[in-house]
């Protein structure tokens, strides 16, 4: 559990540093109106967005949900019936297709900022594409896996692999169908400024599960 | 809105960002049913958790008819009383507490408290609670499976849970964990929505230091519910893929009833890890929102600003931060390294220091206050008390030289009974009591609110200060009978008897007060937009009960903090937020004054 100790730990010193900082110089017995703040102060923490602040508030779940499978794979991996798998090579190649993928959303997103409608188009497809061939790759590595005789039941280094690929795949699901909502807007010529803010989300979204996708992929490496 | 003239000290820069756009439905489904409104939100969260409630309330009379004679009623036996402890358990801490405090009390009162229009994003709120319903439904269904719901303790602690021999480990436990699963999806959408609408929502004026203590309650338990409950999702997960496709996670090699199972090499202590690591921060997230609201009803009927509210809700922030790095102390008896079991106790008791900060704070609100003795604030000096004493046993329990021979006993019982039980379902009520009328436009029938109180205050400790002494003498929680058990004397069973009355007794007095709300819905007494004259925004809107978009035609401005009771000098004992200092006591001192000057 020390993982997710140490995660929580950061975390919510984070917010209470944050909040601490936003509170420990104020007075708040004091009415004030002709002062300055109140014209200043517009109801906004943060200047973000509220969708991107939701995400952001999302992510955070996400990251304490796997950052707890981690510690639960590093607690059960101590216990003596762990015999690690070899993890298929197709997984190199489907971590290609997932880092190409989150370039082209990234390419997406610097386009919006240049309004070049065609090259953000082009974009989210192929980022898209490249996630569901991840996806599909994902799909064919299970299949060998199970092939070669690594099921789930046998031993919990296989039963891990599946769980935490699969939920990985799972997030990345719940990506394409925003994913795809965006870019069916995007070609049925929604103006471009109206898709800003989702094709940034999208971008950030696909990043954060490139992030975690190569921290579960060199845990499943190293183990 | 209050009408008041704004003069040259009350100027107000034009707004930089516009107002939300608030969705209005077109059909009856998407008014009353489907509905977006937080407000409407917040009563169908309120009346699922309450139904539900109520189911394990009869529950627990139920337990406590079979401690109380036990023998005499054939319909109870012994795997059914274990059920009834496990499902009492599950839906009184999740299904009612959690749902209630956030779902229904934040719901309603995020937004009005803040200033804001509705939530930030209302479909997802209303996804919230439909998929709370449905996981509400799911566990209602567990108890008519084959096999019955499941009965392996609101804990869940394999290998027992999905063993046969444990009742309901087929059917009942797998769609317990379904339904917790769905639970905690449904949760984390309304979760996003009460931390975003606090975060950017609030209107103008209201700084983070000048909300009410409410809000920074159900902020705060929000924060911790985000964080804390995928550890149970982890735990659910794992614990359906043993149970269905029969995995080893948690299942160590295992010889039932005879015959050796499938599983090998599981960790049952994992799960309890799992569990626990959600499960404690979960004590907070109930008492969290409590602490907020119980700060807000004191202050308000002493007519006294509440006393350090900067540490209150630095405290708040505290508790939080801590409530992660105490949950081993749930595990004393697992067989833990002696040094986390003292890092563990050193933590535990550390959280006795923000947590005695508020407590001495609350008592001195209320010191040389204008005290107004109605139902709300009745309630709201029931749980000081009831939380202290709670508390004080969770000390005891805290150290593990003590846990250790106290545990699993009824000492434990009457532990968390009296601190996250008896004493957020005080704040429950007080909050009901305070926040019916805005609610409804009408009162709550006074006598009524006062006989139950003291009924359900002095009934609740004829419970379970008995139990603690049970506890002393070695009687074991979770038991059907303690019969012919040597070391317990014969006068337990007749104490037994006595809190059974008293738990009968506590419990018909609920329907007084579910007669009073319902009564008082339709023949109440107006109640007028402000009828305990409060500060907070919620009782300065244009209509009461608030329509949808809260507030009318104008957001409120705020230029003071939540507590301005008994201002010297002031016309009136209190002055609401929105009131400009012009129009207050409290003129622009000199600083302020060059401020403006500045400015303009």
């Amino acid at each position: 559990m020390t993982i997710s100790l140490i995660f929580m730990s950061a975390l919510m010193l984070v917010v209470a540093w944050w909040i601490i900082k936003q509170t420990v110089n104020t007075q708040p017995w004091e009415a004030k109106a002709g002062h300055p703040e109140i014209g200043r102060f517009s109801g906004r923490s943060l200047p973000q967005p509220n969708s991107k602040l939701g995400l952001f508030v999302f992510l955070a779940v996400v990251t304490s949900l796997f950052s707890l499978f981690i510690s639960a794979y590093m607690m059960r991996m101590e216990l003596g019936d762990w015999r690690p798998l070899s993890d298929p090579g197709l997984l190199w190649w489907n971590s290609a297709a997932l880092v190409l993928s989150s370039i082209a959303l990234q390419w997406a997103l610097i386009a919006t900022k240049k309004n070049q409608i065609e090259t953000v188009r082009n974009g989210m497809v192929l980022g898209g594409f490249f996630a569901i061939a991840f996806m599909a790759g994902q799909l064919i590595a299970w299949q060998q896996l199970i092939a070669s005789g690594y099921i789930a039941q046998s031993n919990p280094a296989n039963a891990f692999f599946y769980l935490i690929t699969g939920l990985h795949a799972l997030h990345l699901l719940g990506g394409l169908v925003v994913w795809s909502m965006t870019t069916i807007k995007l070609l049925a010529g929604v103006e471009l400024e109206r898709l800003r803010l989702s094709v940034e989300l999208c971008a950030f979204y696909w990043h954060f599960l490139l992030v975690i996708w190569v921290i579960l992929f060199s845990l499943l490496l190293s183990t | 809105m209050s009408n008041v003239a704004h003069d040259a000290h009350d100027y107000v820069p034009p707004v930089e960002i516009p107002e939300m756009e608030l969705y209005h439905p077109k059909t009856w489904l998407g008014k009353y049913i489907f509905c977006q409104d937080a407000k409407v939100i917040a009563i169908q969260y309120s009346i699922v958790a309450i139904g539900i409630g109520l189911v394990a309330l009869v529950m627990s009379l139920l337990m406590r008819v079979q401690l109380g004679w036990p023998g005499t009623f054939d319909f109870i036996d012994p795997a059914g009383y274990i059920q009834l402890v496990t499902m009492h358990g599950m839906i009184m801490v999740v299904y009612l507490l959690t749902a209630l405090f956030l779902g229904g009390f934040g719901n309603y009162l995020i937004p009005l408290m803040v200033g804001a229009r509705d939530m930030v994003f209302p479909f997802v709120n209303m996804l919230s609670f439909w998929i709370y319903f449905i996981a509400v439904l799911v566990l209602v269904a567990s108890l008519f499976v084959p096999g019955g719901a499941s009965g392996a303790g609101w804990t869940l602690y394999p290998p027992q849970a999905i063993l046969p021999g444990t009742p309901g480990s087929g059917t009942g436990i797998i769609l317990m964990l379904v339904s917790l699963s769905l639970f905690i999806v449904g949760f984390t959408m309304g979760g996003l929505n009460y931390v975003v609408t606090v975060l950017q929502a609030r209107t103008r004026g209201m700084t983070l230091m000048r909300m009410p203590l409410t809000v920074w309650g159900i902020f705060m338990a929000t924060v911790l519910a985000l964080l804390a409950f995928p550890a149970l999702l982890v735990a659910c997960i794992m614990m359906l893929l043993d149970a269905t496709i029969g995995t080893s996670f948690f299942m160590p090699a295992v010889v039932s009833m005879g015959q050796q199972l499938d599983y090998e090499g599981g960790s049952p202590i994992l799960f309890q890890h799992l569990f626990w690591f959600f499960g404690h921060p979960e004590v907070y997230i109930v008492a969290l929102p409590a602490f907020g609201i119980v700060s807000d009803l004191l202050s308000v009927h002493a007519r006294k600003n509440i006393f350090g509210y900067r540490m209150m809700v630095w405290a708040i922030v505290i508790i939080a931060a801590l409530s992660f790095v105490v949950w081993a102390h749930h595990m004393y008896v697992s067989g833990m390294n002696p040094y986390f079991g003292f890092f563990f106790a050193t933590t535990t008791l550390i959280i006795a220091v923000p947590t005695a900060i508020k407590v001495y704070n609350w008592v001195l609100t209320l010191w040389r206050g204008n005290i107004r003795l109605n139902v709300p604030m009745l309630f709201a000096i029931g749980f000081i008390f009831t939380f202290v004493n709670g508390g004080l046993t969770g000390l005891f329990l805290g150290n593990v030289t003590i846990d250790l021979p106290l545990s699993d006993t009824m000492f434990v019982v009457a532990h968390f009974h009296m601190v996250m039980a008896v004493s957020p379902i005080l704040v429950v009520f007080g909050a009901i009591y305070h926040w019916y009328p805005k609610i409804t436009g009408r009162m709550l029938d006074d006598t009524l609110g006062k006989f139950h109180f003291w009924t359900t205050f002095l009934g609740t400790y004829a419970i379970y200060y008995p139990m603690h002494y049970l506890g002393f003498l070695g009687v074991p929680r979770r038991y059907y009978s303690i019969e012919g058990t040597s070391f317990i004397p014969e006068s337990a069973a007749d104490l037994n008897v006595a809190i059974s009355i008293a738990a009968i007794f506590v419990g018909a007095v609920q329907l007084v007060f579910l007669y009073n709300l319902f009564v008082s819905y339709f023949r109440g007494k107006e109640a007028g937009p402000n009828p305990w004259e409060a500060t907070t925004l919620e009782w300065q809107t244009a209509d009461t009960p608030p329509k949808h978009g809260n507030f009318g035609e104008k957001l409120p401005l705020v230029y003071r903090w939540a507590y301005d009771y008994s201002v010297p000098g002031a016309e009136q004992d209190f002055i609401p937020q929105n009131v400009p200092p012009s129009v207050g006591a409290q003129t622009v001192d000199d600083e302020d004054e060059e401020d403006y000057e500045q400015h303009s």
